[in-house]
């Protein structure tokens, strides 16, 4: 008898799935030989530099543009007069506002585009901003959701028809009546409200654009940094009213995004118009100053929560009301049909019966706000919001902050299970990876070593953050940008030498799809990693899709590159049964080969069925061995994390220090566990940042404090944590490799572990809340006067 | 050497002033009219087409301009070309060769040290510079040494795991006799750059 041994290839050697495969990517980047936006040169290229009001509310009387002109080299000075004229001084906003391109009545925000100067060069283009004289008519600034609010309160949005207060939004979720209930049965009812300030999310690349009109042919290029290049060509056809398909949007390497770089912002747009008047390319490279004054905030919202409590320990029922700061216009790229994004994914790791939300978005002058920060849509400050009412809800009813959780966590028996606002989340092991963080931060002794340190005078203090949240927007039944559903796309191209193109319209920016991608694709057809190319970002070339933020990438766009795959297995099968010369039934798969059921040692290669598709193929059978899949998810990905915290503030300073971090992520089933660890060790140093040091916040004259690195601090590698790493892996049951989104979890679930270590460490000084960033200062006040600690703008400057 | 251009790029139309000056760039001396007030970074960049050296702040603070000036890491936005002028310029595309890289650069890819890649060129020249000056370096004097450096992307563990890499790669190299000699510097305080 003979046995026959299995002859599929070793998954990991060819770089397969669960791989620690090295990046592909890196090669270039190394070399110093990425191409980044503002290294791509075109010939006759002109240069483009935006004004910017160093208002934050005035009316503008005149633009006076002539001094500009007198300088030797420069080409073109627009204003927002001029954009008009092309419909193009106001553009839509992704959450169906308007957006000033180049302001034209008035100025919003200090920082807003003004005027824009396309010269030779970028130094002569900055002296010509220099010389526009502007009039403008200050009028007083709104920097805060009360002032906006307050009777008599100026109206920011005169622009609109309408609209006669500065209430962007009201709205609402949940069981109110049914909730009421649950409050009035309540024996104990928890409060706590909280700000969670603006930040930026501060990609090291800024933003830019090289608009590239060619008259002769009537096709528009544009480089651009994107994470979303297919949106941004239908918004440029829509907006500017050109033909789709002469319109090409290339999103080259990028350094960074982090949601930076999802929204369209009119620095784009006048490159666009800039280079359609001068028929030249023109290249607009924002300074890190423009950047942090007038792209892409987030956050910047109020909670009030409030918690309904049953002593032995169970949630009863949880009311929010939260007040969001939109700045002056509503452009949140959100693809919800929720005003507030997925706000009330709050709570969805635990097991309770009913909740409410209401919600209120308010214009102010500042710059538009509420765009993801490694975020999907709101659901950071839903988490962060979450975990610091379920820490005061535990210190209110007297009980363990790890065994209060553990007894309302959804059970592993309860799914798929319906959350208190009405999302369905599908698989989790809570109470597993909350064990697993406990074991190795070693939680009793340290609550011992708490108590015998505090006896000292020492003062530390120890935060849990656990949550579920959804990641990989969409489905398409539920979520869409103007109107086009979250779906994504892949097409693969396998050639007759077995070697292969992969393409998705998927954008990476750092994720490192060069490399993961190709390991779905060994996965599901045995293709070495290395013999696969994966190409992103080129609208030409890629197939349509959504783009990379909210975690979607792998949830979405890495399903399509399993199912695209499984195709072209499919059509494989077929070649394989000719060339075995059985029927296709008879024929079996195992990774990288089929073979006879019959006879194990009868086989062939994928490679081998690729050249017969190209040379050898049955009689009616189209040649070609390619495919393409667009993937319409079921559902989100739910991803589950649990991070702790230890930390020592300093009783005389209120300088606080990270001792431990342990963090546990389930994300599902992990492609390349190295990438993963990346993105996870990446969005934990977010978290502190913003938990510890990133502040950017405004003066009473809505003048923007934190416009520069020197007083946005990001930390280094001098003060980052260590960070240890654990994981549980519970596979997402709908999804065709078990994965589920994992770029975002950490900076979702992070904040509060360090707002929760510390707030534990003041213990019995009665303080509940100090807002973020935990400054120094802020812990002092906290620490000396036992009151909270708002962190509310305007703040004072001298 | 000759090539087929003139690399003296002719003189601007304006009468705006310009200063010859030369500056050995990865070893070539390279000769340009600059406007004084021309960055060095932006010379690198626009004037001799080494894009690997990054801008991303414009304030000397995230250090992805870090190039080696006379073997010193230094903020390449916030020095004036004319400054460098008759010194000596380290950029990435000088460390290491088309098919040789340096230890740091293998450092960097075999240990996950970057994501996005943008900070990535600055961080390894300063790393360079640090193994340079301290073949040994901890853990704790790595960090010290980046502090001048921002990434976005990797929280810096994975870094400094791969200076720590590239450091006990070279020491491996090197023949013994030798390794004791340099053990000497261990002592030698790295700068840290203003």
């Amino acid at each position: 008898m003979t046995v026959t041994e299995s002859r599929a290839l070793d998954e990991i050697k060819i770089g397969g799935m669960g791989s620690r495969r090295r990046r592909v990517e890196d090669n270039r980047f190394i070399r110093g030989r990425g191409h980044y936006i503002d290294d791509i040169v075109l010939p006759r290229m002109l240069h483009m530099e935006i004004l910017r009001s160093p208002i934050a509310h005035a009316r503008i009387r005149s633009i006076d543009t002539s001094r500009a002109y007198e300088i030797p080299g420069v080409r073109l000075v627009l204003t927002g007069e001029m954009m008009a004229t092309r419909n193009l001084a106001w553009m839509p906003t992704l959450s169906y506002d308007t957006q000033a391109v180049l302001a034209t009545d008035k100025v919003r925000f200090q920082g807003q585009e003004v005027a824009a100067v396309i010269a030779d060069d970028p130094y002569i283009a900055k002296d010509a901003c220099e010389a526009i004289d502007i009039e403008y008519e200050p009028l007083p600034p709104i920097v805060n959701p009360t002032q906006a609010t307050a009777d008599g309160a100026p109206l920011i949005r005169d622009d609109k028809e309408n609209q006669h207060d500065n209430v962007a939004f009201d709205w609402e979720v949940g069981d109110k009546e049914r909730t009421d209930r649950a409050f009035a049965e309540a024996d104990v009812v928890s409060k706590i409200s909280l700000h969670y300030p603006r930040s930026h999310p501060s990609p090291l690349e800024c933003c830019g654009s090289i608009a590239d009109f060619d008259r002769a042919t009537g096709k528009l290029t544009v480089y651009m940094t994107t994470q979303a290049p297919h949106i941004i060509r239908a918004a440029v056809a829509l907006v500017a009213e050109l033909p789709e398909h002469q319109i090409r949007i290339i999103s080259p390497d990028l350094g960074g995004g982090f949601g930076n770089k999802v929204p369209v912002y009119p620095g784009y747009v006048v490159s666009i118009l800039a280079s359609i008047l001068t028929e030249r390319p023109v290249k607009w490279i924002e300074d890190r100053t423009g950047n942090l004054i007038s792209t892409g905030f987030a956050r910047d919202i109020y909670l009030d929560g409030e918690m309904a409590l049953r002593q032995d320990g169970r949630i009863l029922g949880v009311r929010m009301h939260t007040t969001s700061d939109h700045g002056a216009f509503f452009s949140d790229a959100q693809p919800s049909k929720f005003k507030i994004g997925l706000m009330h994914s709050a709570f969805s790791c635990y097991d309770i019966p009913t909740a409410h939300l209401t919600a209120r978005g308010v214009y102010t002058n500042k710059a538009p706000g509420g765009v993801a920060y490694r975020c999907s849509f709101r659901v950071t400050e839903a988490m962060f919001f979450q975990e610091r009412m379920i820490q005061a809800a535990a210190d209110d009813l007297g009980m363990d902050q790890a065994e209060f959780r553990r007894v309302n966590f959804v059970r592993d028996d309860d799914f798929p299970h319906r959350t208190p606002f009405g999302f369905l989340t599908d698989s989790g092991q809570y109470a597993k990876c909350l064990q697993v963080g406990l074991d190795a931060i070693g939680y009793a002794d340290f609550r011992m070593q708490q108590e015998e340190a505090r006896s000292r005078g020492r003062l530390l203090g120890l935060g849990i953050s656990t949550m579920t949240e959804p990641l990989g927007a969409g489905n398409s039944r539920e979520y869409d940008i103007l109107g086009i559903k979250m779906f994504d796309s892949a097409e693969l191209r396998v050639h007759m030498t077995g070697k292969a193109l992969l393409r998705t319209g998927a954008k990476t920016q750092g994720q490192g799809h060069e490399t993961t991608w190709a390991q779905i694709v060994a996965h599901e057809l045995g293709i070495p990693a290395e013999d696969v190319l994966v190409e992103e970002g080129d609208t030409d070339t890629a197939p349509f899709g959504m783009g990379t933020y909210a975690s979607r990438s792998t949830p979405v766009a890495g399903a399509a590159v399993s199912m695209v795959s499984r195709k072209v297995r499919a059509k494989a099968r077929k070649l394989a049964a000719h060339l075995l010369e059985v029927s296709e039934e008879d024929v079996e798969w195992e990774l990288g080969r089929f073979y006879v059921r019959s006879n194990p040692a009868q086989g062939v290669t994928i490679q081998e069925c690729a050249a017969a598709a190209y040379s050898n193929m049955p009689d009616g059978m189209e040649p070609g061995l390619e495919g393409n899949a667009y993937y319409d998810p079921p559902n989100l990905t739910w991803p589950f994390a649990c991070y702790i915290a230890t930390v020592e503030v300093d009783p005389v300073t209120g300088v606080w220090d990270v001792l431990r971090f342990v963090a546990v992520d389930d994300c599902g089933v992990r492609i390349n566990p190295m990438v993963v660890e990346g993105q996870i060790m990446g969005g934990l140093t977010e978290a502190y940042a913003m938990a510890s040091m990133q502040f950017i916040t405004f003066d009473s004259e809505g003048n923007c404090v934190g416009s520069n690195f020197m007083d946005y601090l990001l930390p280094t590698a001098w003060e980052t944590p260590g960070w240890e790493l654990h994981e549980v892996v519970t596979p997402c049951p709908h999804h065709p490799i078990g994965a589920k989104g994992i770029g975002e979890c950490a900076t979702v679930g992070g904040p509060a572990a360090f707002v929760n270590a510390v707030i534990d460490a003041l213990g019995g000084t009665g303080v509940r809340n100090i807002d973020m960033p935990l400054l120094p200062d802020r812990v002092h006040e906290a620490l000396t006067q036992h009151h909270d600690v708002s962190g509310a703008p305007p703040v004072k400057t001298d | 050497m000759t090539s087929l251009f003139e690399e003296i790029t002719p003189a601007p139309a304006t009468d705006v002033p310009v200063r010859r000056v030369t500056i050995t760039v990865n070893g070539q001396p390279r000769t340009l009219d600059v406007e004084p007030r021309l960055l060095l970074a932006h010379l690198l960049r626009q004037g001799l087409g080494l894009t690997g050296t990054h801008t991303g702040c414009d304030t000397t603070n995230c250090g992805a301009c870090t190039v080696l000036y006379d073997g010193a890491p230094i903020k390449s936005c916030t020095m004036l070309a004319v400054q460098a002028d008759g010194h000596e310029v380290q950029t990435v595309e000088g460390l290491g060769t088309a098919s040789e890289l340096d230890p740091v650069q293998e450092g960097f890819t075999h240990e996950h040290g970057l994501q996005c890649g943008f900070c990535t060129p600055g961080m390894m020249m300063a790393s360079r510079a640090l193994l340079n000056a301290n073949p040994d370096p901890t853990e704790e004097e790595v960090r010290f040494a980046l502090s001048g450096n921002l990434c976005r992307c990797t929280g810096y563990q994975n870094i400094v795991k791969a200076v720590l890499w590239a450091a006990q790669r070279e020491r491996d190299a090197q023949p013994p006799e030798e390794a004791g000699a340099e053990a000497a510097t261990d002592d030698v305080p790295v700068e840290q750059e203003a």
